[in-house]
């Protein structure tokens, strides 16, 4: 059996970005996409959107997962989309928001390059299997 | 996957791209086609980098003191690179990497660019893969390169040892930590640092291993039981060969240095330090210490040495696991291992036979050289 490569380990970043305390569903999912066989990279709380894009960029991860839950995405992901943009990351990076997101604020950050929004009740299958779908290609 | 492609992606690192960088670092990591041309064409651009490995128990501090240590040479103007290695996550399956959640002093500084990398797929070639990024890091252009695991077993110590000066992390108290460390991390340490010590036994941990140490580099000094307090290791000069992996440091004894002999080479003698991470202290005598040890690398010689032996395992254990691929692969050719061994099991063959049978060609290849 040869150990290269063969069976690709999807690697995420998992981001409380901002003044947002509410970290028991960033939780959830660390542990849910552990559980799915990820690699998970936890950034802890109140990380600044440049914090999120070094980490993003410096870890190479296949998957941005980030939770809000404060109601400050309009302009926090905006930051972080920028930014991965302006380091090369933004096309080959899966971005995923969870957390507090009104509907009526989707499309918009859909517009911005997020990639989809997992809010609560969202069973966690529906999302890991979203992600094996859409995890980008890394030759 | 063409050459062509990592070629460009090696050009793109040296230009200083912090995602080829990181893309670098993902390919050797995951071992995926091309990662060998990609080590290959940084490995000229190496060796300007000073590598320090930080190891110690869970939860002493190391992430907060890889940190703190990241702080200190950015504000000198120097660049850092970090490699964060749980090899305690499973080999194949998920992981939770949580060493990144400490690094709160360099809000989004790329030029102190860290990296988490787990255990996956790296079967006892962890050290391999660390040391490979540990190139990427060093062809890019770092002047200060970080390793930072977990002390806990030969997997951790294999990692460490790619770094030039291994800091071995102990927190006060518990006792369990030196335990520990007498189980192998203790021979391979060139500085012991107790962190926490802004917590109760801070002292009483410092005096351990400053015996523990006394008794590594002279074993005979558990001779004269009545003599060795703490007070004994003020004397700088008791120690001879005194850094020195596992093996020399019990078998030196021979090489006493003889104080009054003028030219002996330079001696090291591991010191013990005190820090708080969480607030930076005792961080400015760590980078003293840190660099005194690499002056010392430097004057014996021991720089050049560490390098030349890092790149002779490295040899061998490529060898290994490509020889081991070979063979693997005309093991499958002959119809797999099971039906060996079911041969074996029934006493129509032997492993010898088998062994013998299978290395054949190999044996007939070698031998069939002219040079
Ligand atoms: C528990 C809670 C708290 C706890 C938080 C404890 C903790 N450590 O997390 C405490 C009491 C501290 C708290 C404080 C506050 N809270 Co509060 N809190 C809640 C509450 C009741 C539940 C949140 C929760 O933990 N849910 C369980 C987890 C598992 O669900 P989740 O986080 O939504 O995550 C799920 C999905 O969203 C998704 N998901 C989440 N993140 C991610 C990330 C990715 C990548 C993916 C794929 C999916 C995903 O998956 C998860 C599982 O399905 C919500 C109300 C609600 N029903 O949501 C309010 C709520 C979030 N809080 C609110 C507010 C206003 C506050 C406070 C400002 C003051 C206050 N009024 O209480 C403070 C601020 C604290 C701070 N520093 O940020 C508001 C936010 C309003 C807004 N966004 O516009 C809410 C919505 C209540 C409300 N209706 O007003 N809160
Ligand atoms: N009191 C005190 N706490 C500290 C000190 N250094 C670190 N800590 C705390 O110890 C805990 C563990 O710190 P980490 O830096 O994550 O330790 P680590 O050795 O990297 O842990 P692992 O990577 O999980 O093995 C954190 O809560 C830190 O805040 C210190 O000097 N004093
Ligand atoms: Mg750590």
């Amino acid at each position: 059996m040869s150990a290269d490569s063969e069976q690709r380990t999807i690697r995420c970043l998992i981001a409380k970005v901002g003044l947002d305390g509410h970290d028991r569903g960033a939780h959830v999912i660390s542990r849910a996409f552990r559980d799915a066989g990820f690699e998970v990279i936890y950034s802890g709380l109140h990380r600044a959107p440049d914090e999120i894009i070094q980490a993003t960029v410096q870890e190479d991860v296949d998957v941005l997962g980030i939770s809000i839950l404060s109601g400050a995405h309009n302009t926090l992901v905006p930051k972080v989309m920028a930014g991965l943009e302006e380091y090369g990351a933004l096309d080959d990076t899966l971005v995923i928001v969870g957390g507090i997101i009104p509907e009526e604020d989707r499309p918009g950050l859909l517009e911005q390059g997020v990639d989809a929004i997992f809010g609560p009740g969202t069973p966690m299958q529906e999302t890991i299997d979203f992600v094996k779908e859409n995890a980008p290609e890394r030759a | 996957m063409s050459r062509a492609v990592e070629s460009d992606l090696v050009e793109r690192l040296l230009d200083g791209e912090h995602r080829a960088l990181a893309r670098a670092i993902t390919k050797i990591e995951s071992q995926s086609p091309g990662y060998r041309d990609i080590v290959s064409e940084l490995h000229a651009h190496t060796g300007d980098a000073s590598v320090v490995g930080i190891t110690g128990s869970p939860g002493a501090g190391k992430s907060t003191l890889v940190d703190k240590l990241a702080k200190y040479y950015r504000d000198q103007g120097e660049t850092v690179g970090v490699i964060a290695v749980d090899p305690s996550s499973p080999y194949t399956g998920g992981a939770v990497l949580g060493d990144r959640i400490r690094m709160a002093s360099n809000v989004g500084d790329m030029d102190v660019f860290f990296r988490s990398m787990s255990a996956r797929g790296q079967l006892g070639g962890l050290s391999t893969a660390t040391a490979d990024a540990v190139k990427a890091l060093d062809a890019f252009g770092k002047d200060r390169i970080i390793i930072e695991t977990v002390g806990a077993g030969q997997n951790e110590v294999d990692v460490v040892k790619t770094a030039d000066t291994v800091v071995v992390l102990v927190q006060p108290g518990s006792g369990d930590d030196v335990q520990m460390l007498k189980a192998g991390i203790l021979e391979i340490g060139d500085l012991f640092v107790v962190n926490k010590a802004d917590m109760e036994g801070a002292s009483r941990t410092v005096a351990e291993l400053q015996e523990m140490i006394h008794l590594r580099d002279d074993p005979r000094a558990n001779l004269d039981t009545g003599h060795h307090g703490a007070e004994a290791f003020d004397d700088a000069g008791h120690g001879h060969g005194g850094h020195a992996d596992a093996s020399d440091a019990e078998t030196d004894v021979d090489a006493e240095d003889d104080p009054s002999d003028g030219d002996k080479p330079p001696v090291w003698t591991p010191q013990v330090l005190e820090t708080v991470a969480t607030t930076g202290e005792g961080i400015n005598e760590l980078v003293e210490t840190l660099d005194d040890h690499r002056d010392y690398l430097d004057a014996s010689g021991e720089l050049a040495e560490k390098a030349r032996k890092r790149a002779g395992e490295e040899i061998r254990q490529l060898l290994r696991s490509d020889v081991n691929r070979l063979l693997e692969a005309e093991l499958d050719r002959r119809g797999g291992v099971d039906a060996f061994a079911e041969a074996v099991v029934e006493k129509e063959t032997d492993p010898y036979a088998v062994a013998e049978d299978v290395l054949e060609p190999f044996r007939e290849c070698l031998d069939g050289r002219d040079d």
